[in-house]
């Protein structure tokens, strides 16, 4: 997946545990469970959505470095397994 | 109200006084019915009466309603002013033959050569354990016949003052005394008279919901009101008086200010007085309508002889005040 | 109409998921229910036929209306009594419930009467609640709308999730969850005498085991600290039989199972206290999908009856927050409500030594009529312990 679907697959996790939020709102740079009022088991849910559509281990130690909507890009976009892309 | 004193009288006195009035007032009133003479009347209400006016105007009969009443209804035509006991209106079936097709349709039938100034007095209802022949309310039936005039009184005053008017009308007129209201005291003034014997009476006011009760059945809304009350329900009581011609007027007035009501009928729910009732309001009020109206009615069961399915049978105030809440409380 | 929590009066019978002659057993969704709070899908707890559907979609109703009949047996020994229709006509657009007066009245007055809630009988809408709606007077509950509700506007296209609309506009929901809420906690601090404790709790055992668990673990299995503090509250709860039940009609009820309530608050406000049945029972992977179930189907807004109406003591886990401790409010009829603050690193004396851990403050607020502060006490100590073998829970 490019940077653009990546973005679109977090975007879908993140709506689907919090309906009510407009994605054009989402700033990018900020912590998101706080942005939008998530707790732990929204968050795991997002986390575990966006390993079923990307195919991407996200070890508990690296949950930090997805804190941010540009930070989860980033890191999925790094991490996700060779060919995942391709076929899509 | 004037100085008049007050004195304590029953139901049964009450309606007593009317009727020796009566005799010592116009010597074409007659009384007669089985057992009306020494016996002193079934219910007792024409006890000491034989002694004072005599045979000739406390007359027993044989037990032959059809008979008795058909010549009330003659001696009516003949120019006397008859009161007819029949013991209790079960038994008046066996006289619905004069009833209906001579006292209700002479006058008319005679293009008004005849009038029919004849008062048939029954007792009706249940709650004395006198079972399944002795205890129906069948006003609704005979209130389906037009050339009568229903009463029902439901009070002392009543009881008191509804015979006089009614044995100056020109046409029969049937009274209902409710078998459960004998014995029932209270004050009235000493020179308590005639009552009109046309309208409806508004026994309480309230502005929640309309309790529409009649004879035997007004004690019982009388007694759901007060429960109401308690809940904060302010129920207006009426008592309908006349079952025949009915008085809309009041009824729909009351459900102008209250918009609901709960009709109770000692009657059997179905083709019963309660049944015209409602049909009246639907049709005169439904606008003013804010719940459908509700019926409280015996079961439709021959009257039970043991007392506590005679009590399941009849409409009780728990039942009244339950059907109100429901209406006025929501939910 | 089943009472699905105790501030509930009312239900409004939002879908059928059964139709007469339709086989039942135990434990199955036969309706949908709009409570103020949440739709709710509704069990049934016996086994027979659907014979006739009493309420009709769309009605409130007060709570022990009778919403169905059952006819007890199977399908198969009532074949021809009942024919089923060939064409189920499908039930009639449904008709507004209104009183003549309250129509009369609302024509006068300019309301509309769809938007006005019924007080009356079966619902239906009177006089009264015209008046109210134009005197501007908020109705207390969202009727439910016989039409789908509209699309939010210019929202992206939805996830392919079950539909989640609740009844009436969001503003009357989060009113009318306000209104329940208030109703109840007003109640709890109007009726029960309280008592509070608190206890801090060395998480250090707990965290370092999860930690270690959770590398060998596939994403969507891994456990979460809550499930760890909800499990171990769970089986001191057991332990404490003083704690797990309800008070009614003036006397300790004690519950059956460990029901653990898990107070869940709501996108928009609000929250509901949904239930995890045998929790003391189940292991943490057990406890941890169904926590995740749980808090998925609470923010759709589709729990189900039981969950409702089952709890028998109450977690509130307000950590996530950051604040350090919750004195909780009961939820009545229970007796107790169990508090989780965040977990943060503290300095912590131990063996004579100071050093950082981390720690969580656990706090319980008990209903002194049937329990005393011994028996609190012994429940946190428990959670305590519980904490301390995290591999036992």
């Amino acid at each position: 997946m490019n940077e653009q679907e990546l973005h679109d697959v977090v975007i879908r996790a993140l709506t689907e545990v919090a309906p009510d939020v407009d994605p054009a709102a989402i700033d990018p740079q900020t912590d998101l469970t706080d942005q939008l009022d998530i707790d732990s088991i929204d968050f795991l849910n997002v986390l575990v959505n966006v390993h079923e559509q990307t195919g991407v281990e996200i070890p508990e130690r690296d949950y930090p470095k997805l804190a941010t909507l540009d930070d989860a890009v980033a890191y999925l976009l790094a991490a996700q397994p060779r060919g995942a892309g391709t076929d899509a | 109200m004037s100085a008049s004193a007050m004195v304590t009288v029953s139901y049964r006195e009450a309606m007593r006084a009317a009727i020796r009035e009566a005799l010592l007032g116009d010597e074409r009133v007659f009384l007669m019915g089985e057992d009306v003479g020494a016996y002193g009347g079934c219910f007792g209400v024409s006890k000491g009466l034989l002694e004072e006016f005599g045979p000739e105007r406390i007359r027993d009969t044989p037990l032959s309603e059809s008979a008795f009443v058909g010549a009330g209804i003659g001696a009516a035509m003949g120019g006397m002013r008859p009161i007819v006991e029949v013991m209790t209106v079960n038994f008046c079936l066996l006289a619905l033959d004069q009833i209906m097709n001579n006292a209700a349709t002479i006058t008319h039938m005679s293009g008004g050569q005849f009038a029919i100034p004849l008062v048939i007095r029954m007792t009706t209802g249940a709650g004395r354990q006198v079972a399944a022949q002795h205890s129906h309310s069948l006003e609704g039936w005979l209130a389906h016949i037009p050339g009568l005039r229903l009463l029902a009184p439901a009070t002392l005053a009543d009881a008191r003052g509804m015979l006089a008017l009614s044995l100056e009308d020109p046409n029969p007129v049937l009274i209902f005394e409710h078998g459960s209201l004998y014995n029932m005291e209270g004050e009235l003034p000493a020179d308590a008279g005639a009552v009109d014997i046309e309208r409806a009476a508004v026994r309480r006011t309230g502005e929640h919901v309309t309790l529409i009760a009649y004879g035997g059945t007004l004690s019982t809304a009388m007694q759901a009101a007060d429960e109401l009350a308690g809940a904060g329900i302010e129920a207006e009581v009426i008592d309908l008086r006349v079952l025949r011609p009915l008085d809309d007027s009041t009824v729909i007035e009351s459900l102008a200010r209250t918009h609901r009501a709960v009709i109770i009928d000692e009657g059997w729910r179905s083709g019963s007085l309660a049944a015209e009732v409602s049909a009246r309001i639907m049709e005169q009020a439904f606008y003013e309508l804010d719940a459908p109206v509700a019926r409280v009615c015996s079961a439709e069961v021959p009257m039970p002889y043991a007392q506590h399915l005679e009590q399941a049978a009849l409409p009780q105030a728990s039942t009244v005040v339950a059907e109100a809440r429901r209406m006025v409380g929501g939910g | 109409m089943p009472s699905l929590g105790a501030d509930m009066t009312s239900g409004t019978l939002l879908e059928w998921r059964v139709k007469p002659g339709d086989a039942v057993k135990r434990g199955d969704i036969v309706a949908v229910v709009d409570t103020s709070k949440a739709e709710i899908e509704v069990e049934i707890f016996e086994d027979g036929v659907i014979d006739e559907l009493l309420v009709p979609e769309g009605t409130r109703v007060p709570v022990g209306t009778a919403l169905a009949t059952v006819r007890a047996g199977t399908e198969d020994e009532v074949p021809s009594a009942r024919p089923v229709p060939a064409a189920p006509q499908p039930p009639e657009a449904h008709r507004l419930r209104a009183s003549p007066i309250a129509r009369r009245v609302a024509q006068q007055l300019g309301v509309d009467l769809a938007a006005v809630t019924g007080s009356g009988a079966a619902g239906a809408i009177t006089k009264a609640d015209v008046e109210h709606a134009a005197a501007g007077a908020v109705t207390p509950v969202a009727p439910a709308p016989a039409a789908p509700a509209p699309a939010a506007s210019g929202a992206p296209a939805p996830p392919p999730a079950p539909p989640a609309t609740p009844a009436g506009e969001p503003g009357d929901r989060a009113l009318a969850m306000r209104q329940a809420i208030g109703a109840l906690m007003a109640r709890s601090k109007r009726e029960i005498p309280h008592y509070y404790l608190q206890t801090q709790i060395d998480m250090s055992r707990a965290l370092a085991w999860l930690a270690e668990e959770n590398l060998n673990r596939p994403i969507a299995e891994r456990l979460l600290p809550s499930a760890l503090l909800l499990s171990a509250a769970a089986r001191a709860a057991a332990a404490t039989p003083a704690l797990n039940g309800f008070w009614v009609d003036e006397a300790f009820r004690p519950a059956e199972g460990v029901h653990l309530g898990v107070a869940i608050s709501l996108r928009g406000g609000g929250l509901v206290a949904p239930a995890l049945h045998d929790a003391d029972r189940s292991s943490l992977d057990e406890l941890m999908s169904g926590l995740r179930d749980l808090v998925t189907r609470a923010r759709a807004g589709r729990l189900r009856g039981s969950e409702m109406s089952d709890p028998t003591i109450t977690v509130t886990n307000l950590g996530e927050q950051g604040v350090e401790l919750v004195h909780g409010v009961i939820y009545p009829p229970q007796v107790a409500l169990v508090g989780f603050g965040a977990v943060l690193e503290r300095p912590w004396a131990l063996e004579g030594m100071i050093g950082a851990r981390p720690i969580v403050t656990a706090t319980l607020a008990a209903d002194h009529r049937a329990s005393d502060g011994h028996a609190g006490s012994r429940f946190l100590t428990l959670i305590d312990r519980q904490l301390q073998k995290p591999e036992e829970l």
